[in-house]
């Protein structure tokens, strides 16, 4: 799935088990935890991934991330699908 | 509880904890990375000296802990301190021979929210599988667990440490993990500390048995990219530069053993004259901050050349301080896996020399059987 058509926006992204979003208190940042693995997540990634809760659909975070960001959907939802596929092709994110 | 020791600004945050629960195990395998003079049941941690652990680690700044052992299942505590691990925000991993664990278990760690399991495979071939962990049946009741542990939805690794006996069979273990389920896949070469030194002329493998295995692997990756990650750990024997051996002494990496005595790496009690703390006198904090142990190997100002000057240095550390010990008789030398070594090339004769003699029986891995 690459493309932003109108089936993948009703996709609803969450973490399979064994993959975990935290917030890291003592370094004061988000990770995303899993098998021997752990990723730093940079503002923007932290931003997506708290949205995917497993209820929301990429359109409903889209949305909400233009809306926080002030920014065109359009290009949001490029930056979204790359960056959960790119979860995904590690077994860190479902879609 | 200790004064508190005031920070080390250069001290950052430790990742993982490795929480040795007890040194019990139904099996014997020859390369237990446990220590030759186990522990054992009566010296255990309790239930809320261990809770307490998990609680200062998370505090700490440590986001995983492995659960291991001996069989981490030989403890009745066990859901409850994977409970306990959740509630502190802790991500756990499992780490299992399989042997003691039963169905219900597994559901009852997926309830108290569990994340990964890690589970060891000794062969491919069950007849060699038995032999190598010393326990008959153990190949089939592994194949069982890993059923239900798939059934529960837990992500998977298996683990399988690899020498004289099954290194042929290195691709097929991968193979094996596929069939399994399993997301992820471990091929670690013996490393040569714990039980595995004594059995060192039983389990090297020669150069050419190494290099296929490796190649073998290798070849695989492609064939399984998206399947299986495929983890490679690389025979130290056979290698130039040393492993960061723990990401670093101290620097990552906290080992609890079954008694509380807390370690930068597990072989660490390998080497005499170190200082360790315990859980019972000391908080987590402190011992990472204030522990000898901890502090000696820590960074690069201990190191001599030719690792002072390196450009490496930061990379790996200089290798393995256990293994700098075993084999040079100095715990702050450079790692003889290293080809800067003025040892090196005695690394690389014992390793010929091993593989190429008699095969040797194993000395199983056994507590005292008064300590059952
Ligand atoms: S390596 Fe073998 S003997 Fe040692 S703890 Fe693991 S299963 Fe038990
Ligand atoms: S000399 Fe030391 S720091 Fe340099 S590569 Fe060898 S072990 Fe690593």
């Amino acid at each position: 799935m690459t493309e932003m058509d109108a089936e993948t926006l009703t996709f609803v992204p969450k973490f399979p088990r064994g993959v975990r979003l935290k917030h890291d208190e003592a370094r004061q940042e988000w990770v995303l935890l899993a098998p021997e693995r752990l990723i730093k997540c940079d503002p923007i990634a932290a931003a997506v991934l708290q949205l995917c809760d497993g209820k929301r659909s990429l359109s409903d975070i889209i949305t909400a991330l233009a809306e926080q960001y002030k920014a065109d959907p359009g290009v949001i939802g490029r930056d979204v699908l790359a960056l959960l596929n790119g979860l995904k092709e590690k077994k860190m994110v479902q879609l | 509880m200790s004064a508190s020791v005031a920070p080390s600004p250069s001290v950052g945050h430790p990742i993982g904890l490795l929480a040795e629960l007890t040194h019990r195990c139904p099996l014997a395998c020859p390369y237990c990375s446990n220590p030759l003079a186990l522990e054992g049941r009566e010296g255990e941690l309790d239930t809320s000296a261990w809770k307490r652990v998990f609680t200062e680690a998370a505090k700490l700044g440590i986001l995983q802990v492995h659960l291991s052992g001996g069989e981490p299942a030989a403890r009745r505590d066990l859901v409850e301190l994977v409970a306990h691990c959740a509630s502190v925000g802790l991500y756990t991993n499992l780490i299992t021979s399989g042997i003691g664990v039963t169905e219900k278990l597994i559901n009852q760690l997926a309830d108290a929210g569990l994340d990964h399991v890690q589970l060891s495979i000794q062969d491919s071939e069950p007849g060699s599988a038995d032999k190598i962990a010393g326990y008959k049946g153990a190949f089939a009741k592994k194949q069982a667990v890993a059923g239900w542990i798939k059934a529960a939805d837990f992500p998977l690794t298996v683990n399988a440490v690899m020498h004289r006996a099954n290194i042929a069979r290195s691709a097929a273990m991968v193979e094996l993990a596929v069939a399994l389920g399993a997301s992820r896949v471990e091929i670690a070469h013996t490393q040569y500390y714990g039980w595995a030194l004594p059995n060192r002329a039983a389990l090297m493998p020669t150069r050419a048995e190494t290099e296929a295995a490796v190649a073998d692997v290798e070849g695989l990756r492609k064939r399984y990219a998206g399947d299986i990650v495929i983890d490679l750990v690389i025979p130290d024997y056979h290698a130039n530069y040393p492993k960061a051996c723990m990401g670093g002494w101290a620097k990552q990496f906290i080992n609890v053993t079954p008694s509380g005595k807390v370690l930068p790496c597990h072989a660490s009690e390998t080497i005499p004259g170190l200082e360790f703390w315990n859980v019972k006198d000391h908080g987590l904090d402190d011992i990472w901050h204030g522990s000898p142990a901890f502090s000696i190997y820590r960074g690069t100002d201990w190191m001599a050349e030719p690792c002072r000057s390196c450009e490496r240095r930061e990379i790996d550390f200089g290798g393995c301080r256990c293994q700098a010990f075993a084999l040079t008789g100095d715990a702050s030398a450079t790692d003889p896996a290293c080809y800067k070594s003025p040892y090196h090339a005695r690394m690389t004769e014992i390793a010929d020399a091993d593989s190429s003699g008699q095969p040797v029986d194993y000395i199983y891995r056994r507590l005292p059987a008064n300590a059952l």
